[in-house]
């Protein structure tokens, strides 16, 4: 696969869907490809965080840690970007991620991510309405599941 | 050493001199014969007045006994001679005169060969001589001391010595021979004239050397000051850290700029004067000639004089003035050096040297140290009067194992140095069973007690040879094989007896391996092992024997069995699923996880001509590019990357990371291929300029498919550069089959490093830890394959740098462990020799390196008070005393200082 193909994979995820291709282009070349064996860990929980991904192909399940033992939360795909909050606030790592099938990812250092979001403020004001779609919609799913409780109550 | 140049020349080469002396003194008649024969010539060849017709003859060759009329009242005729015409008489006097310069000539040939191999044999043994000393310098002399400086005089500030030395004696001599000679023929022709001469020379005699007493103080202000530049530079090297991180480079320039321009001052002073003297010298020695001209013209025009008498005057006075000059000239050199000599000699003087006797050459050291370690109240007093160590006693057995905390005014480093005999105490003593320490020999004490400081120094030399460096205490057998012959050997040998030098061969085997319990070859690298086990240094070596070159021709088995190692490493990895880690090289095909270059060149190059970037310039590549088409190609890949380049760095700031980390094309660079690439796009590929093309071409020589994924490496020109490829393999196994070592699947790459070898291929380029899970399963095969020891037997060969830079901190100072402990020492002295090390690394060395020492002893002063729990007897030391001594569930309760020193942790 050629940087090309990673550049169409960047432009299909959300985060990166209004970035000049170019910058986009950039970002690919500056990012390594790895590639995760099914089964293989891209971190675990609790880890220092020093890099976040893009997923290209293939899927990677999510899981916590619980008092029962490690427990599946979600299943991400393709054009998936993960890893972006330890990152962003040097935060332990939230949740392990293991590869599912072979996930072919890029792999964004903070470094990396940081020096993109400096040269183009465009990259920062996008994650910026990323995460405030997603506080949005944890937001409305809070109180859809206080709604709940308090209907059962 | 003595005080005096002339005492030191006299007592070391009085023959020599003496036989040079003899020579000369041979050689003189010739030479006054040579200055009386013109005379002859001319008065009596020459001028026909002599020859009363052709026929006429006169004697040649016949002597007369000097002054026979005065003693004997007659002349006496030794011998008759030969009755010659005049023109025989002519060309025999004037064959005679061509013999006399030739013998001359063979005279002064010898004896200047003799002089230089005198000065050259006293050079030897002074420079010897100063070394010897520095090896017997007090350890805590060599501290203070720059290395520079004192390199600098063994090194150049002794260097006209040698020259000197040859002429000391002889020269005077000489020139003066020839000034005496010179001077008693112009006497013997004119007894005025001669006087004449004669006071001139005796005011150059007088006046000269006057004028150059200041010349001589201001060349031992340059010996000085040239001596304390050496050893500044050498600051500017060693302190090249702090210079840049505090910013003082301009400080140090100006430093430097003051202490040249005292030198130049002086310098320029010396020029100044020694051209007034040279001036003045001229002027005297032409003032001779003036007076000559006139008063012997006089004498002849009057004819008291005969002319052939002006002229032989005139031909013996041109021989004067220059031994005179070089005797005024001589007895300058002679203060210079003298100077020089002091100067050195002082330097190489200082207190508490080591006595000789105690370092001779010793075989047996087997007698093992027993009985008790007793110290009765020591004290050491530095040179400022400080008390460092105050009336210390204390005892214990030879085979305890001792520790000695403190803090750092505590004085334990000293009694550490005590110990080991490299510091002598001001008063009180050491003894070792009964024996004073410091009547000790070296051969006892080198060797029975070790020793490791703080700051351990490695020589340059691989980590075996550092290992083993305690052991070389003596000669155990001499070279066979260096020097060549017998004969050239013995004559080595003379020689360096003749100047005082030693006679051993440091080419001969020296490593006494037998006292580190190695008795037989094989037991060599599993002793090393363990040791290095010991110091926790065998992985370190290990990781140097991966990386490490195996020397083929010595070790063809390791080669053959590493050869192995790839195969199962392949067959490991498939069997794990991961093959696809690493990308083999393939002769047939082109490889995506190396750069263009390898996958063209296809080896590992033995000649640095084919290495980075040189090898683009090879012609050889050149050719074999174009020979399989594949100029293009490349030219196109470069133009690729060229437009990727300027489309994604172009609006970047130049001091962008980007650039130093991703960029084929430099910040600097980039404007100029954004006018390349549109200068290309515009027109045909033959309209491109030469340079353009060129600049273009030499882009793609780095990439890697497989990591920047620009797609350039398309099946076609895959098909060429393996066409390329093989043409360049064949062009270099004709043109110059050693340079590179090609890659293949089938032989083992002796221009490789073992690590290489076994991967044999690049490492996949974007799979989640795939180094990680490569060096595991490496290690794990080379040990299942009983390779571990041949690869540490590598790492052993491994070059530890000038003062051991390319070892971290922490390995060195294992390495001084491991060295210290391969000798198997009596007692083995620590000061402080694991301080670099982070705590949890001395918690584990401690114990390991005392199950290492077995039944033997250890003394260690320890940096931290709390290790010393693993000690059977503790002495806490308090600026310079012992405060308390016992075990350490004695020492270790309240109101103890070993309590407080553990808590202050």
């Amino acid at each position: 696969m050629s940087i090309e193909q990673e550049v169409e994979a960047l432009k299909n995820i959300p985060l990166f869907a209004n970035i000049e291709p170019s910058r986009l282009k950039l970002m690919a070349f500056a990012s390594e490809r790895l590639i995760f064996k099914a089964g293989q860990e891209l971190f675990h929980q609790g880890d220092a965080g020093d890099a976040a991904y893009i997923f290209i192909d293939g899927d990677a399940d999510v899981i916590v840690d619980t008092d029962d033992g490690p427990l599946v939360v979600a299943n991400f795909g393709k054009n998936e970007f993960v890893g972006e909050i330890a990152i962003l606030c040097d935060v332990p790592r939230t949740a392990t991620i293991k590869a599912k099938s072979e996930l072919t990812t890029l792999k964004i250092t903070k470094e990396l991510f940081f020096n993109m979001v400096m040269d183009f403020p465009e990259m920062g004001v996008e994650v910026m309405r990323v995460l405030a779609h997603r506080i949005d919609k944890t937001t409305s799913q809070l109180t859809e599941a206080r709604n709940a409780i308090s209907e059962k109550s | 050493m003595e005080p005096q140049l002339f005492k030191y020349i006299w007592k070391h080469s009085k023959k020599d001199q003496v036989r040079i002396l003899f020579l000369v003194l041979a050689s003189m008649p010739f030479y006054f014969l040579s200055l009386d024969l013109p005379k002859s010539i001319i008065n009596k060849a020459v001028n026909s007045e002599n020859f009363a017709g052709f026929n006429s003859t006169l004697p040649f060759m016949r002597f007369e006994l000097p002054f026979g009329e005065e003693i004997f009242g007659r002349t006496v005729i030794l011998f008759e001679g030969f009755d010659l015409s005049q023109l025989v008489l002519l060309l025999a006097l004037c064959l005679s005169f061509l013999s006399l310069v030739l013998v001359n000539g063979v005279f002064k040939f010898v004896i200047n060969t003799l002089k230089g191999r005198l000065g050259e044999r006293m050079l030897r043994r002074l420079r010897y001589e100063l070394a010897d000393r520095i090896l017997r310098f007090p350890v805590l002399h060599s501290r203070r001391i720059k290395q520079a400086e004192i390199a600098t005089m063994i090194k150049d500030e002794v260097e006209p010595l040698g020259g000197f030395i040859g002429d000391s004696i002889v020269t005077p001599f000489f020139l003066g021979g020839q000034a005496l000679t010179a001077m008693i023929f112009i006497m013997v022709q004119s007894f005025w004239l001669g006087l004449v001469a004669m006071s001139i020379v005796l005011v150059q005699a007088f006046v000269i050397p006057k004028l150059r007493k200041r010349i001589l103080t201001l060349g031992r202000q340059r010996q000085i000051t040239a001596r304390a530049l050496a050893g500044r530079v050498s600051e500017l090297v060693g302190g090249a850290v702090e210079i840049q991180a505090h910013d003082t480079s301009n400080f140090e320039r100006a430093e430097i700029s003051h202490r040249l321009g005292k030198i130049f001052k002086i310098r320029y002073e010396i020029y100044q004067r020694k051209f007034f003297v040279k001036f003045l010298n001229n002027l005297l020695a032409q003032i001779t000639p003036f007076i000559f001209y006139l008063g012997g013209g006089y004498l002849v025009i009057t004819g008291q004089f005969e002319i052939g008498t002006l002229v032989a005057v005139l031909a013996a006075y041109k021989d004067l003035p220059p031994p005179v000059k070089d005797l005024i000239n001589w007895d300058q050199q002679r203060n210079d050096v003298q100077i020089k000599y002091e100067q050195v000699v002082e330097q190489f003087q200082p207190m508490g040297m080591i006595d000789p006797d105690k370092q001779v050459l010793e075989e047996g050291n087997n007698e093992v140290l027993k009985g008790d370690v007793v110290a009765s109240s020591l004290t050491l007093i530095d040179e400022s009067e400080n008390k460092l160590l105050d009336g210390v006693s204390f005892s214990f057995g030879v085979n305890q194992r001792v520790a000695v905390v403190g803090n750092a005014s505590s004085g334990k480093e000293y009694l550490g140095l005590l110990l080991a005999n490299l510091v002598k105490s001001t008063s009180g003593s050491v003894k070792i069973s009964d024996k004073s320490l410091d009547q000790l020999p070296s051969a006892i004490t080198g060797r029975r007690l070790s020793y490791v400081g703080q700051d351990a120094y490695l020589f340059p030399l691989s980590v075996m040879d550092n290992l083993f460096y305690g052991l070389r205490n003596w000669m155990v057998n001499d070279s066979p094989h260096d020097p060549a012959t017998k004969d050239e050997a013995l004559r080595d040998k003379q020689e360096a007896a003749r100047t005082g030098n030693t006679i051993l061969n440091p080419m001969g085997e020296w490593v006494d391996y037998k006292s580190a319990g190695i008795d037989d070859p094989v037991q060599l690298v599993p002793r090393v092992t363990d040791v290095l086990r010991n110091v926790d240094l065998e992985e370190d070596v290990y990781r140097f024997g991966l990386s490490g070159i195996v020397d083929i021709e010595s070790r063809p088995d390791i080669a053959e069995s590493i050869l192995g190692a790839r195969e199962a490493l392949k067959e490991h990895l498939k069997s794990i699923g991961a093959e696809d880690l690493v990308n083999a090289f393939d002769p047939e095909s082109y490889n995506k996880n190396a750069t263009l270059r390898e996958n063209l060149l296809f080896g590992t190059p033995r000649n640095s001509d084919y290495a980075g970037d040189r090898l683009l310039a090879m012609p050889i590549l050149r050719e074999a590019v174009d020979e399989a088409e594949l100029r293009d190609s490349i030219y196109n890949m470069g133009l690729s990357i060229a437009r990727t380049m300027v489309e994604l760095f172009t609006g970047l700031p130049p001091t962008h990371p980007f650039f130093e980390q991703f960029s084929f094309i430099s910040a600097d660079d980039l404007p100029e291929f954004d006018m390349i690439v549109k200068r290309a796009d515009k027109s045909s590929f033959s309209d491109i300029s030469k340079s353009d093309r060129e600049a273009l071409m030499h882009l793609p020589f780095d990439y890697v498919e497989a990591r920047h994924r620009l797609g350039l490496v398309t099946d076609e020109v895959e098909v060429k550069i393996l066409n390329a490829r093989k043409l360049l393999a064949k062009k270099l196994e004709e043109r110059d089959p050693e340079a590179v070592e090609f890659y293949d699947p089938e032989r083992f790459n002796s221009a490789a490093s073992i690590q290489d070898n076994i991967l044999f291929g690049r490492l996949a380029y974007g799979r989640a830890e795939a180094g990680e899970t490569i060096g595991h399963v490496m290690t794990e095969l080379l040990d299942d394959l009983g390779l571990r020891s041949d690869v540490i037997e590598v790492g052993l060969s491994y070059n530890v740098g000038v003062g051991g830079n390319r070892l971290s901190a922490v390995q060195r100072q294992k390495l001084a462990l491991a060295r210290a402990l391969i000798k198997k020492p009596d007692l083995l002295i620590l000061n402080e020799a694991a301080a670099v090390m982070d705590s949890q690394s001395q918690n584990k060395l401690v114990p390991s390196i005392m199950e290492a020492q077995g039944e033997q002893g250890i003394v260690w002063t320890l940096q931290r008070a709390e290790l010393s729990r693993h000690f059977q007897y503790i002495i806490v030391m308090q600026n310079g005393r012992i405060v308390e001594s016992g075990t350490y569930n004695e020492l270790n309760v309240e109101g103890k200082v070993l309590k407080s020193l553990i808590a202050a942790e």
